[in-house]
């Protein structure tokens, strides 16, 4: 078998789940793509976590945008995680807006849209309903869950959560909690959000706009962060955005004169185009909001005792948002509890988008891991 | 069961190690010792290696590995926190040698460290002729070796007294075999079974 075998699936779920914050949310569902075929003993499934603005759509073309999934490099037949041998499942996570029960859904007991509404949702609640899709499948422990920035914080929390059903978890460009750079970086995009007067209080869906202006700004900050100085030098340089034949002088106004501008200006408009800014804010506040040290004091390793599962850790040089040092820190806690852990920095050039990125060392190494993984009966 | 090409220092390494322990093998390359012990022993190991292919190699054949440059010390690794560290045949591609020693005895219960002895005859004899010493056991050329510091028995053992390195144990090898006898001159391949003095 060489095909991808995609199957499209809206789950839905009509016992509440109960939020770390005390709310609840019911019914709900769950957009879920999956890839490959789930042995008969349903050993050889791997959950997909995703970031922040990616979703359940993991690998191949989107047969109605034509659009590659997010991780298509990392997954499909012959990739690094093979899906002729393993069953991976892609899935949205609550309060996201790519068709799981969001802040654009229809509160059943409004009927109205949820907006600012939404419960705020923690990486520990989608963890919880993930288990919750495992169920569904039937699946009682998957081989892996694997996810770079927030998702591995999912996998990270997966093995705190449900020790007994994962085997590896594989923690990519990750952290045990945002530093305070990182919550600042996030409290200027909800400010950027929450400060357009499209913005509504988050009850903008009635009002018939989205708050475009905040959204393209909060991704512009954020997309800065993702890169290396670096790679902006390479990339952009100082370079003015000129037609091939026209003098490089600057203009001297305020309309477009960098490369990097057009750049920034490109992609901001882009995502305001298709996220939405009531789903920005919810995850940004889930980043912040984990830190399963919390409860031990700051005490990782503490927190880390009940793992059993086996860990990957990878972290990239010039990732600067989540750097070496922080996934160092989920090494040493794993290691001060004799946990089975593999870590490995890779030296790219490409700052944290370097999970997302080709690079035949990063791909080798996860290639070789899912290789030597044995499916548990 | 066959162990082929096993460096000479594995078996003699083996005989130090415990059942039912910790094992940190620092420098480990492809994984070739963890390999072989896991083989002989119930330990629960890991590997430290900068390399990426050999942190591949290791990937491969299962072991857990760290990635990291031993230069910097072992601060992902709690005092006392192994019951064995093996640095086998890496002290001399090591340049902070003094902080790697301290260190190894920190984080381990007890230590095996092992090195070619730069001291044997058919070294000494190279320089006499004038010529830097490519042996098996110092099989590079001068101006391609990932060594970085020579050194011999006597050299070694100075050392490990000056920094508070306490000797258990000692074997010698030449061509696998143990030497007794003037082990600085006939022996090619020291290796130490070594604790902190302070414990």
């Amino acid at each position: 078998m060489s095909s991808l075998n995609t199957q499209s699936l809206t789950i839905e779920f009509q016992e509440p789940i109960i939020l770390k914050s005390g709310a609840q949310i019911a019914p709900y569902s769950l957009e879920v793509q999956t890839y490959g075929v789930l042995n008969i003993q349903k050993s050889n499934a791997v959950l997909i976590c995703h970031a922040l603005n990616a979703s359940h759509h993991v690998a191949g073309h989107d047969p109605d945008s034509g659009k590659l999934g997010w991780w298509d490099n990392m997954i499909g037949p012959g990739k690094p995680l093979d899906t002729n041998h393993f069953f991976v499942i892609g899935v949205n996570n609550l309060g996201s807006c790519f068709g799981s029960t969001g802040p654009m859904s229809i509160n059943p007991n409004t009927q109205q849209p949820y907006g600012s509404s939404f419960p705020l949702v923690t990486v520990e609640d989608w963890v919880n309903t993930q288990a919750r899709l495992a169920d569904h499948f039937g699946i009682q422990k998957f081989a892996a869950v694997m996810g770079g920035s927030l998702g591995g914080m999912q996998a990270l929390a997966w093995g705190i959560q449900y020790p007994d059903r994962v085997d590896h978890c594989i923690v990519i460009a990750s952290a045990a909690n945002l530093s305070a750079q990182n919550i600042a970086f996030n409290e200027i995009a909800r400010n950027a959000i929450m400060s357009d007067p499209d913005f509504h209080e988050g009850n903008y869906y009635a009002q018939g706009v989205t708050p475009r202006s905040g959204l393209r700004v909060a991704r512009m900050i954020g997309h800065i962060t993702y890169l290396s100085n670096d790679d902006m030098a390479e990339k952009f340089g100082r370079e003015l955005k000129r037609n091939p034949d026209a003098p490089k002088e600057y203009n001297f106004n305020f309309d477009t004169e960098f490369e990097v501008e057009s750049y920034l200006r490109y992609q901001g408009d882009k995502f305001a185009d298709y996220f939405d800014a009531n789903t920005y804010l919810l995850i940004t506040r889930a980043l912040d909001y984990f830190d399963p040290a919390k409860n031990d004091s700051g005490n990782l390793s503490k927190a880390l005792a009940v793992v059993k599962s086996k860990f990957l850790v990878i972290s990239f040089t010039t990732d600067w948002r989540f750097a070496p040092e922080r996934s160092r820190e989920i090494v040493k806690a794993l290691l001060d509890n004799k946990s089975s852990v593999t870590y490995a920095e890779i030296d790219a050039p490409h700052g944290h988008d370097a999970f997302l990125l080709d690079d035949e060392r990063y791909h080798s190494l996860i290639r070789a891991y899912f290789s030597n993984m044995k499916l548990d009966n | 069961m066959k162990l082929p090409a096993i460096r000479a220092d594995f078996s003699a390494i083996s005989d130090w190690v415990s059942s039912h322990s910790s094992l940190l093998d620092l420098g480990c390359g492809d994984g070739d010792f963890l390999e072989y012990i896991r083989q002989q022993k119930n330990v629960k190991t890991y590997g430290v290696e900068i390399s990426d292919l050999s942190v591949l190699a290791c990937v491969k054949k299962g072991l857990d590995v760290i990635q990291q440059d031993l230069e910097s010390g072992l601060a992902l690794f709690e005092d006392q926190s192994f019951d064995m560290v093996v640095l086998s045949q890496t002290l001399q591609t090591i340049h902070e040698t003094e902080t790697i020693l301290r260190e190894i005895v920190r984080v381990g219960k007890e230590s095996i460290i092992s090195f070619p002895n730069f001291g044997h005859w058919s070294h000494r004899i190279d320089i006499l002729t004038g010529r830097m010493p490519v042996s098996k056991s110092l099989p590079f050329d001068w101006y391609n070796t990932p060594n970085v510091r020579v050194l011999t028995i006597a050299d070694f053992e100075a050392l490990a007294n000056n920094i508070g390195l306490h000797i258990i144990d000692r074997v010698v090898l030449h061509d696998g075999k143990k030497v007794t006898f003037a082990a600085n001159l006939f022996g090619s391949l020291a290796i130490y079974r070594v604790k902190s003095a302070e414990l």
